[in-house]
Order: C-alpha cells, then structure tokens, then sequence
C-alpha cells in the first residue's frame, strides 16, 4: 500500500468509471476486468491482494461491492477506497435512476410491461444459479456427507419460508456452530 | 403509479430519510455474502414496502442495469418513495457501514486470518447465505404464477438461464441479451393481443 502520484490515482477513477458501465450483473461481474488492469496490466495489487479483497468483502456484512473499496485501500490507502467507490458508483447510479424513472412514468406502454415480466423468469433463474453457486463449495470434495452445513441450509431455509424471523439470528447461528467446528 | 395495477402498491411506506437510511443500514449490516436475500426480507416480509411481485419487477430492472444490483435496487427504492433525497439516503444507508467495516477487517485482518475459530465461523455463516438465498428463489418462483408468460414459457426460460449460467458458464451479457431478449419478445406479443382483443370488445 502506498502513495498514487496524481496522475495514476486519475487513471485509477477513470477505470473504475469504465468498469461501472460494464459491470451489468453485479460488481462481481467486473472481478476480471479489473484483475486484469490493476494485477497484470498495471501492477499495483498480487494476486494475494486482489483474492483477499474479495474474501474480506464476502466476510464482512455488506453489498459485494465493498471489495471495490478494498481493492482501492490496497492499491491506494483510504484515498484509493474513496476514488475506486466513487468510481464504481458514480455512471451506474446515475443511469439506474434515469432508467427506472423513464420505465415508472412510462409503465402502462405495453413495451415496459413486456420488458419486467419478460426479464421475471431469467432473474429467478440467475438467482437458482447463485444459489448452486454458494451451495457448491460445501458439496466439493467432501469426503464424508457435510451434515453440519446442510443442516443448517436446512433450517435456514425452514425459517425464512415458515417465520418471520430476521436473517442475522439465522447468521449468528451459522457463525457460532461454525466456530465451534460444526459447520 | 398505475392505480388499476394494485399489485404494485405497496403496503406500506417509510415514514422518513431517516427511516430509509435506518432500514438499508440495518439490513446491509445482515448481509453477509450478498444483501439481495435481506433485502427481499426486510422490504417485502417485514416492513411490507413493496410486494413480492414488484421487489421481482424492480430487482430484472436493477440487474441488468450496469452497476451493483443490489445498490441499484436501493436507489430505485429510495427514488420511489422521496425522490433524488431517498435515492441518497438509500445508498448511504446500504454503503456508509459496511464499508466503514470491511476497510477496518482490511486493515487488521492479518492478524487473525488464521485461526480456526474464525475460518469456521466464517464458513457456518456461508451455509446460512446459501440457505438464504435458496429460500429467496423459493419464494420468488411463486411471485412468477402471475406472469403473462404463461407457466410452460415461465418455467422453461428459468431452466434454460440456470443451464446457461451454472452448467455452461455462459458470460452473462449474453444471458441477458439470449433469454432476456426472448422473454420481453414473447411478453410483448401476449400483452399486444390481450391489448388488440380488449379494444375490440
């Protein structure tokens, strides 16, 4: 972690601008993308780096876009967090918001109804697809059958259709049977 | 919004920025691995905001805009209900915290990165994101029963995007454009000849 002279903290800021753009489907989808400029290309962040940027977002309470802040802390300290996150956030909302308040005013053209209820089916199928995704890990080279994880997916999932019970009571629990090795 | 579309209207609504900036915090606090699962929770179960139907409309749109899903549902959100002012309530709301903690753990995290205990937690707590979202899907596939699709179209489109992404790999500018395109294609024809058959009457 060091010092970006003025001229790479601009080059910092306009990349993340380029790549807010292109992240459609999440900050996540833009993770290579941005390895590619900042670990191969420019050098500023290792692999190590750039893995744990990514870890440390996923353990921490947040949007998935908090990696970007970590990646701009590494690169640049906390004038990097900043620069990358306003970056990243900057073209993205600004177009969100005209785009939803176009779509809102114009919601009874059959165009616009065609378009959410047609977009419906694949939005719930990507969500199936992250699910497997977040499932996969626990079922990978298992040697025995993981009972522990499957049993709490198991109640978490029991929770959330059958109470009205608040996520963090569900994640408190997976962190304490896990640092007690059940998980 | 649209009055002869009541399943738009939400149930309920926040009382102020504060309120706005409170709720996104509280529930981005929760969202370890991902906010969408809480967001759906909090917004549609508690705090009854928006239904099930419209957080389905508005998270398509939110996803395939560019920019972080989840962020971009926020806005729309916030938009919604105050205008530009909860739209940055919203947005400040889900980041101020979380991001206040993840540049503390990248600080500090070197010195406790290898005990057991923390690996284990961390790992307990990804059951639980995933059962959380599996649940999520559970209930949105029922929000699906009323679209203009039809259940045969509705279905298949699902399959074929979970194919796509998690057997295939495919990138997902082309997901959104193959099985995106084709849904609005599809829907668009339905709604045009419900809409043609209606004047006629």
């Amino acid at each position: 972690m060091n010092g970006l002279s003025a001229a790479d903290l601009f080059d910092l800021v306009s990349h993340f601008l380029l790549l807010s753009l292109l992240s459609i489907g999440g900050a996540m989808s833009a993770a290579p993308e941005m390895h590619r400029y900042f670990v191969v290309e420019r050098g500023w962040l290792d692999e190590t780096g750039f893995v744990t940027s990514i870890a440390l977002a996923q353990a921490a309470p947040g949007p998935n876009v908090t990696f970007v802040a970590v990646v701009g802390y590494q690169i640049a300290g906390l004038v990097g967090a900043l620069a990358a996150l306003c970056g990243i956030l900057l073209p993205s909302t600004l177009l969100s918001l005209r785009v939803s308040r176009w779509l809102r005013t114009h919601r009874t053209s059959v165009g616009v109804q065609a378009f959410t209820a047609g977009l419906a089916p694949m939005t719930v199928g990507l969500l199936l697809a992250t699910s497997w995704v977040l499932l996969k890990p626990f079922l990978d080279g298992a040697e025995t059958v993981p009972w522990g994880p499957i049993l709490l997916i198991a109640v978490t999932v029991w929770c959330m259709l059958r109470t009205r019970l608040a996520p963090i009571w569900l994640i408190l629990m997976g962190g304490l049977v896990g640092a007690l090795g059940y998980g | 919004m649209n009055d002869s579309a009541p399943e738009h209207e939400p149930t309920s609504r926040p009382q102020s920025l504060v309120e706005l900036f409170v709720t996104f915090t509280v529930l981005a606090l929760q969202g370890f691995g991902g906010v969408l699962a809480v967001a759906q929770r909090e917004l549609v179960d508690r705090k009854r905001w928006l239904r099930r139907e419209a957080f389905l409309e508005l998270y398509s749109v939110a996803q395939v805009l560019p920019g972080p899903n989840v962020v971009n549902l926020a806005l729309m959100l916030g938009d919604r209900f105050f205008g530009w002012p909860g739209a940055l309530a919203a947005l400040a709301g889900m980041l101020t915290a979380p991001i206040a903690i993840v540049l503390t753990l990248a600080a500090s995290y070197q010195q406790f990165a290898d005990l057991p205990m923390v690996a284990g937690a961390l790992r307990g707590m990804g059951a639980v994101a995933a059962g959380l979202m599996i649940a999520m899907a559970i209930k949105l596939i029922a929000a699906l029963r009323r679209n203009p699709l039809g259940r045969g179209v509705t279905l298949l489109l699902v399959g074929v995007t979970v194919a796509l992404v998690a057997v295939w790999h495919v990138p997902l500018v082309w997901v959104v454009l193959f099985v995106g395109g084709t849904g609005w294609g599809i829907a668009f024809c339905q709604l045009a000849r419900q809409e043609t058959g209606k004047n006629r009457e």
